[in-house]
């Protein structure tokens, strides 16, 4: 075993009946790496977290964690823990009995499994709240029943279903810390599934952006963010305006357009909105719609080349409703893509 | 006063006596004096109360009762719970269907279920009077326990099994250690429910009684055919105070009616 490949996945295929939910799909997670799993709904995230678990069957391909294949381990001898989008605490327990849950099923009693199960509980915060059911604690609390839970199992891997979703803003950043936290203390290998992009930059080593049953890039949150390599990807990540090559040529709306300064041969390219020159450049579009944002005003031009969206600073002036506008799209500044669908 | 605000409450007084009205006049002639059953009571006493304890065949019949009431139910949950189980958590071909067979004996009515076990299973295949009985109040609480045990089960969240099964348990245990202390206020309800249909249930048992094996309600019914004294009533009074307690405290210790 690579310390390249503490988790594996290899030529991995999950289907639900006859529809197939994830095709060939491999992956390589080193060990202690925070990897979020990020896409849209459907897009097969959750489906590959379920299949780590062991909780989803696998069709074809493999799985292996630490040296062993586990493709047909079942998923309370794995060693992976689960914390759910619903936490799924046992509401007839109390938080103490929740986490002390898969340490009795191992075996553990009396002093050991006491002092294991304060630690862990201890660990969240929530010493205080050892007595009380799971209905009388908050959403954030629960949660953190749900971490501990799963914790004093000593994982080999974590999973994570939206794991912040759920929470309000100010619990969010708290959470965040904390399974930062946690994962610098315990150095467990984490995965999380996440739809928020902003979610998976914050908090991840490495993202997998998925689509439709097949990963369409791995990377860095700045690789991600900076550099999307397909049409896809730059438009989950904020490039709101992306746009198909051929032979050098912007391609929009079955025209082609001449850009200015060098364009790269690819595939396509992307600019965010606020790389987009307003008042000056080869393209014209009317104002359709515009909206202040605060440090910034956002437009939306109709234009030939379709909906553009741009924005200016807001100390610039206000460009009104209905008026014409030049506006530039920069061939240096914008991301080039690999593949464009 | 006009009409119309009249006509409300009293439309509530005749409905309510219309209901409990049979009730109190069975209690008060429970508590007569005189010889035969009678509305209004002549004069007060506790001896026909007491008569109840002396009657043999009430005894017997009575053990019959409980004896059903308690195994035909526990059979029904037996079967029912697993049944429940797979109709809730699994998307079964023909679910519909199945569920619709185990309510049929709600909405069959009782004597028509009663004459079929008794001509095509009783009948031709000798089986005992006893067996026949507890067969059939079995089936007949079995939509109870299914329809009180699928409710709650619909209301637990199925994914506390996978997280049982991820910290260690197997699937089966960790159907006992967090599917059933969760629905244990459930499977009780379905218990109580269970129980007062089968002590209550008089036209199935009416074929399927024979000599020397009855339930209460039948033997009640052929003692009066041959006795027509209060203790018929005395008895009745009795057994309503306490299906009323064993409701009350389901309702007290389980909240007993968040279930049916």
């Amino acid at each position: 075993m690579s310390d390249q490949s503490y988790l594996s996945l290899e030529k991995l295929t999950l289907a639900y009946g006859d529809t197939v939910a994830v095709a060939d799909l491999d992956l390589d997670i080193r060990r202690g790496e925070l990897i979020a799993l990020l896409g849209p709904s459907g897009c097969g995230k959750t489906t590959t977290m379920r299949a780590i678990a062991g909780l989803l069957p696998v069709k074809s391909g493999r799985v292996r964690l630490d040296g062993a294949d586990i493709t047909h381990v079942s998923p309370n001898k794995r060693a992976v823990g689960l914390v759910f989008q619903s936490y799924a605490l046992f509401p007839h327990l109390s938080v103490y009995e929740n986490v002390a849950f898969g340490l009795r099923l191992k075996g553990m009693r009396g002093a050991d499994l006491d002092a294991r199960v304060q630690q862990g509980i201890t660990s969240v915060g929530l010493s205080n709240f050892a007595n009380r059911r799971p209905a009388e604690l908050s959403g954030g609390q629960q949660q953190r029943v749900a971490l501990a839970r799963s914790m004093v199992m000593e994982p080999k891997v974590l999973l994570l279903d939206e794991p912040l979703s759920n929470l309000d803003a100010r619990l969010r950043l708290e959470m965040r810390t904390e399974l930062q936290r946690v994962q610098k203390e315990t150095g467990v290998t984490m995965i999380f599934v996440t739809h928020d992009q902003a979610e998976a930059l914050a908090l991840a080593d490495r993202i997998v952006v998925m689509k439709r049953g097949a990963i369409e890039q791995i990377g860095s949150p700045q690789d991600i963010y900076n550099r999307p390599q397909s049409s896809f990807v730059a438009d989950f990540v904020g490039f709101e305006n992306v746009f198909a090559l051929e032979g050098g040529k912007l391609k929009a709306n079955g025209h082609l357009y001449d850009l200015q300064g060098d364009v790269p041969s690819v595939a396509g390219l992307a600019w965010r909105p606020r790389m987009v020159a307003l008042g000056e450049g080869p393209f014209r579009g009317t104002v359709r719609g515009t909206s202040f944002a605060g440090d910034r005003r956002e437009y939306l031009l109709d234009t030939p080349l379709g909906p553009i969206k741009a924005e200016d600073d807001a100390s610039a002036p206000v460009h009104e409703l209905g008026t014409e506008l030049a506006f530039d799209l920069p061939a240096r500044k914008a991301a080039p893509l690999a593949s464009f669908a | 006063m006009n009409a119309r605000t009249l006509f409300i409450p009293l439309t509530l007084f005749v409905v309510i006596a219309f209901l409990i009205g049979p009730f109190l006049i069975i209690v008060a002639a429970s508590f007569s004096a005189g010889e035969t059953l009678a509305f209004p009571p002549q004069g007060f006493s506790l001896r026909w109360i007491a008569k109840v304890f002396t009657v043999e065949s009430f005894r017997a019949s009575f053990g019959m009762s409980l004896f059903l009431a308690i195994g035909g139910t526990a059979a029904a949950l037996i079967m029912g719970i697993p049944a429940s189980y797979a109709l809730s958590r699994y998307k079964l071909p023909g679910a519909e269907v199945i569920r619709t067979v185990v309510s049929a004996p709600i909405i069959v009515p009782g004597i028509i279920v009663g004459l079929a076990l008794l001509r095509y299973i009783v009948v031709p295949f000798g089986v005992g009077i006893s067996l026949a009985l507890f067969l059939a109040h079995t089936a007949l609480v079995l939509p109870y326990a299914v329809r009180v045990v699928s409710a709650s089960l619909d209301n637990l969240r199925s994914d506390i099994e996978e997280a049982a099964v991820l910290l260690g348990s197997s699937r089966l245990g960790a159907f006992f250690r967090v599917v059933l202390p969760n629905i244990r206020g459930g499977i009780l309800s379905a218990f109580i429910l269970g129980f007062v249909t089968s002590f209550n249930q008089v036209p199935v048992s009416l074929f399927l009684s024979g000599p020397g094996v009855r339930t209460l309600p039948i033997d009640m019914i052929a003692y009066m055919e041959i006795v027509f004294d209060p203790s018929v009533a005395a008895l009745s009074s009795l057994l309503a105070f306490l299906s009323i307690g064993i409701v009350f405290a389901a309702e007290r210790f389980l909240g007993f009616s968040r279930y049916v």
